[in-house]
């Protein structure tokens, strides 16, 4: 059952909910139920021709020669598409989002096109498609799919992110021949800087460092994903497709096939199971390609091992994780260094990794922040999004290694959340002030709930308490590339000071770190590093009168506000 | 082209048309044969069936059973007489296939399926034919070894009834209640004046095909059904296998797991 | 090459002119026209195209077409009868047993299946009943608890 806690941050809205906590029936539930709702599939065409896709069985090979003679003649076969039948055989999925209006250069702000929609020289990842054979039959394009010869040269093939990157290493994409992503045309990674990283750690009481590796997932929805498109009139398709993202899809397709957005109709709507799977557009351009080139519907749909093999898994991430903390429980200092696996080609991976950026260092105010993250190509299936893609591993990682924290420093890993967690008006890593923070009182109930003991002191603690921009302290401190502009503000003093009304006494040191060898050169305020003061609670922001959501909506990390 | 499908009333004319027509396979439940169709799998291009009512037929007499080949799991759960059984055709798949899954279809199928066969393998079981030159019987093992070679087809498999609680089975899965074999174990374990006598162990998914574990049942020859007596034979309870690495396990765990299993089933703490 | 098959479909007479070879989920889908039966696998593994051949629950996609000549058919199109919808469909909207809804023909036929010849069952006979159909989206519980529900008889409802 839903419990509702409207004790907790009561004076800030109007609990007079209306839907929330009501269940309601999802509005195709009786169509599920039925076996009526429609997904792509589900309609019947007199005409119906099937696309089936020739794909490379090497991860990485050059292609020398395709023979499809004998495949052109079989029974049943209405059309072969070849690369060269493509009208824009060359994209990258985040063009459509920015473009070299921007203000970046001619690759735009998300990137260059890089990924064709049939190979024609170099294939990159085993499953990519080369050919596809358009048929009267599944069976019929099928069985014309293995006569046609393709012969390879194989090529060293790289499928690990650090390798990828090392100099010398197989080049994967030609848009990126050192294998990483560029923003804005030069930046081969995201950089997120606060404060001194360096004096950070040299001020810590431990240090501790965790590499963290999640594997490529696959959705594997009980649907695999597929359309159909439909010659209309007028030189306009209708497409049914399985896709999440209608309007995406409709002008990825729209692009590679140098069509006008107006001369497609897409019909999607149900979607059996998409996860993030079904927002690349894998059938839908190829699908329209050959109703184009044959005046007939036309579906292509991938079968299971398809959608295993060639359909985009959540990309691969390998997260290194190095905390300086002090004996009473701060994390004073956090560095991030992360890789994605984007496979061989971008789709959505570049904006993954700014996602995970604007992530670090979690809901926590640490002062002293480093992150590096990278978008890495690799000679493996190009990978997508899935449920959170971009945060979800990262914060596995930051979890696990929080946990690692406590434990070193003899904490109860709850009360150190608390600790740590963001108070509202706290500095974060990226100068946006804390607002609406809400941690601390998550994890009080989640405790309540487990029976898990909190000491008195972290169970009064309060988002609303404690927090202020020097609690963390930013600016002066902060070594930021010479482009970055001058603070607009000093902090008032180089105090750490955190909310904690009393010291929290550790019960083992497991991971002490030794004395420096030469002592540290402190920074010129920092004279009293063990004082406890209190600084008096952050004024209340006021919450006006009468507002009912007064959370101001999430903001794009995607810096197209000027500074 | 289509697949051709033919089928016949007297299970000697499948046989015949099983050796005569090219890429023809014999239809036992379709489970595994229709995957190959529907994506259209060069090497099936004729399904040989037959109607003969000797595949469904079941024999029970007082120290003989005697299964059709063309019995499905869902008729064994379905016989009272062959309870023993039932933990053992339970374990195939889930419930619709078992509904076709059948006892001829599990002899041919590959490592890692195939737990039905390899309780046969326990049970000594013979195999019958139909062929051009009517009846041959053979021992399961022999059967097993050379599975792969000639068109016979099996019209019956048949073995003697085990003694009462003798016959023991365990199936190892990563996803439960139904998963394909980590590994299977199927034993007979005869115990009289508190010593084995006359074990057969088999294992699944422990090499290409099913396997006696015949170390493992020397080793056990005369012991106590306790910690101590059936040391010996889980220290050398992988001898004899060749486990493969596959999407479900590497060779390396099945063969770290399976004394642990033998151990459990020998002892009688095998999970339910 | 074409054989004519003739079986009862949800009560009805029905006949189909299929390929040689072909499956019943392919069969029903674009020979019949029930596209209630859907596929998720063609290879028998995932359970999506379950429907009922004599009351006993089938994988559709590796069913011989020709081998259903003369049986007795049910899928989810035949589940309601006129307005009334089978407690076992009831059940599953309350419960909100579904979420993307592409499972749930086949999780329906495999429940009737169950309840057709165990009218009470246990938790752990339903778990079995739907151990082979795959869901991505609801973690099964829901879908148990529906089955239990309708079981139970707690579903009474019209569209």
């Amino acid at each position: 059952m839903l419990e509702f806690r409207k004790d907790i941050f009561a004076d800030e809205r109007d609990d007079n909910l209306i839907e929330i906590g009501q269940p309601t029936a999802r509005q195709d539930i009786l169509g599920h139920v039925t076996g009526t709702s429609p997904f792509y599939d589900d309609r019947r065409f007199a005409d119906l021709l099937h696309l089936k896709v020739l794909r490379s069985p090497h991860p990485h090979a050059r292609i020398r020669s395709i023979d499809d003679s004998a495949a052109a003649r079989a029974p049943g076969v209405k059309r072969i598409i070849r690369a060269a039948d493509v009208p824009v055989n060359l994209n990258t999925m985040l063009s459509l989002m920015a473009g070299a209006g921007a203000g970046y250069g001619a690759a735009g702000q998300w990137g260059k096109d890089d990924e064709p929609s049939l190979a024609s020289d170099v294939v990159r990842y085993k499953g990519e498609p080369i050919l596809g054979i358009v048929a009267t039959s599944e069976r019929a394009a099928l069985e014309a799919l293995a006569m046609v010869r393709v012969s390879y040269d194989p090529l060293p093939a790289v499928f690990d992110v650090e390798e990828a990157l090392k100099p010398g290493a197989v080049s994967v994409n030609p848009a990126y021949p050192k294998n990483a992503f560029e923003y804005y045309g030069k930046y081969d990674h995201q950089k997120l800087r606060f404060g001194d990283i360096d004096a950070g750690f040299a001020q810590a009481d431990l240090v501790l460092e965790g590499r963290y590796q999640m594997s490529p997932i696959e959705h594997a929805p009980t649907e695999t994903n597929g359309s159909i498109a439909v010659p209309d009139t007028n030189g306009r398709f209708i497409v049914y497709t399985s896709t999440q993202a209608l309007f995406f899809s409709l002008d990825t397709a729209a692009k590679i096939n140098a069509m006008q957005a107006n001369q497609l109709h897409f019909i999607g709507g149900t979607v059996g199971g998409g996860f993030g799977g079904k927002v690349d557009t894998l059938t839908e351009p190829l699908a329209i390609l050959a109703a184009r080139l044959t005046g007939a519907p036309v579906r292509y749909r991938l079968d299971r091992h398809e959608e295993m093999q060639f359909g985009s898994p959540r990309g691969a991430e390998r997260i290194y994780i190095k905390d300086g903390i002090m004996k009473d429980g701060r994390v004073v200092a956090r560095q991030v260094r992360a890789y994605f696996d984007s496979g061989a080609y971008t789709r959505l991976s570049s904006y993954a990794v700014v996602k995970c950026t604007a992530h670090i260092p979690g809901p926590y105010t640490i002062p002293n922040v480093h992150a590096d993250v990278y978008c890495v190509f690799t000679n493996r299936t190009p990978a997508t999004a899935m449920r959170g893609f971009g945060v979800t591993a990262l914060d596995f990682a930051l979890e696990c290694q929080m946990d690692k924290d406590a434990i070193a420093i003899g904490m109860d890993p709850l009360e150190f959340r608390i600790l740590n967690a963001y108070r509202d008006g706290d500095m974060k890593a990226h100068r946006r002030e804390a607002k609406n923070c809400a941690l601390v009182e998550c994890a009080q109930v989640a405790a309540e709930k487990a029976n898990w003991p909190l000491r008195d002191q972290f169970r009064r603690m309060s988002s609303r308490e404690g927090g202020s921009p020097e609690r963390g302290g930013i600016a002066d401190r902060t070594r930021t590339p010479a482009v970055s502009r001058a603070p607009a503000h000093t902090s008032a003093g180089r105090t750490r000071a955190p909310s904690v009304p009393t010291p929290v006494a550790p019960q083992r040191m497991a991971y002490e770190r030794p004395a420096p060898a030469t002592p540290v050169r402190p920074a010129p305020a920092q004279q009293q590093p063990a004082s406890r003061h209190v600084p008096p609670p952050a004024a209340p922001t006021s919450a006006p009168a009468g507002s009912t959501h007064g959370a101001p909506r999430f903001s794009s990390v995607f810096g197209t506000r000027r500074r | 082209m289509s697949i051709n499908v033919k089928t016949f009333s007297r299970l000697a004319e499948a046989a015949n048309a099983l050796s005569s027509e090219r890429a023809a396979h014999f239809f036992g439940g379709g489970t595994l044969i229709m995957r190959a169709v529907n994506e259209a799998d060069p090497g099936v291009q004729t399904i040989v069936r037959s109607t003969d009512p000797v595949l469904v037929h079941i024999g029970l007499s007082s120290g003989r059973i005697e299964l059709g080949a063309g019995v499905t799991m869902a008729v064994i759960i379905a016989e009272r007489e062959l309870s023993f059984l039932h933990p053992v055709a339970r374990a195939v798949g889930g419930p619709a296939v078992r509904e076709a899954a059948t006892v001829g279809g599990n002899l041919f199928a590959r490592s890692p399926y195939g737990d039905f066969a390899a309780a046969l393998l326990a049970l000594d079981a013979s195999i019958t034919f139909a062929g051009g030159l009517g009846q041959r019987e053979q021992p399961i093992e022999e059967f097993l070894g050379r599975r792969d070679r000639g068109h016979a087809v099996v019209a019956t498999v048949s073995f003697r009834r085990p003694p009462p609680d003798s016959f023991r089975f365990s199936k190892v899965t990563r996803v439960h209640p139904k998963g394909i074999s980590v590994l299977s174990i199927s034993a007979q374990v005869p115990f009289a004046s508190g010593r084995v006598t006359g074990a057969r162990i088999a294992y699944g998914a422990m090499a290409p095909t099913p396997v006696r574990a015949k170390a493992a049942e020397r080793a056990l020859e005369g012991r106590s059904l306790d910690a101590a007596g059936i040391a010996p034979a889980l220290a050398i309870a992988a001898d004899g296998t060749s486990p493969a690495d596959d999407a479900i396990a590497s060779a390396w765990w099945r063969r770290e797991i399976l004394p642990v299993h033998l151990r459990r089933l020998l002892l009688g703490t095998a999970a339910a | 090459m074409k054989t004519p098959i003739q079986f009862i479909l949800n009560g009805e007479e029905t006949a189909a002119f299929v390929e040689s070879g072909s499956n019943l989920l392919d069969t029903l889908r674009e020979s019949v026209g029930d596209l209630s039966v859907k596929g998720g696998c063609w290879q028998g593994t995932c359970g999506t195209c379950t429907v009922l051949i004599d009351g006993a629950p089938r994988l559709s996609c590796v069913t011989l077409a020709e081998t259903c000549a003369g049986k007795s058919i049910e899928t989810t199109a035949g589940l309601r009868s006129g307005a009334d919808l089978h407690p076992l469909q009831a059940a599953f909207m309350e419960r909100f047993a579904a979420q993307c809804g592409y499972c749930t023909p086949g999780m329906l036929m495999a429940a009737k299946a169950l309840l057709d010849r165990n009218p009470n069952p246990t938790r752990a006979d339903v778990v079995d009943a739907i151990c082979g159909n795959i869901c991505r989206c609801t973690g099964y519980e829901p879908i148990i608890d529906a089955v239990l529900d309708a079981a139970r008889g707690e579903a009474r409802r019209r569209a």
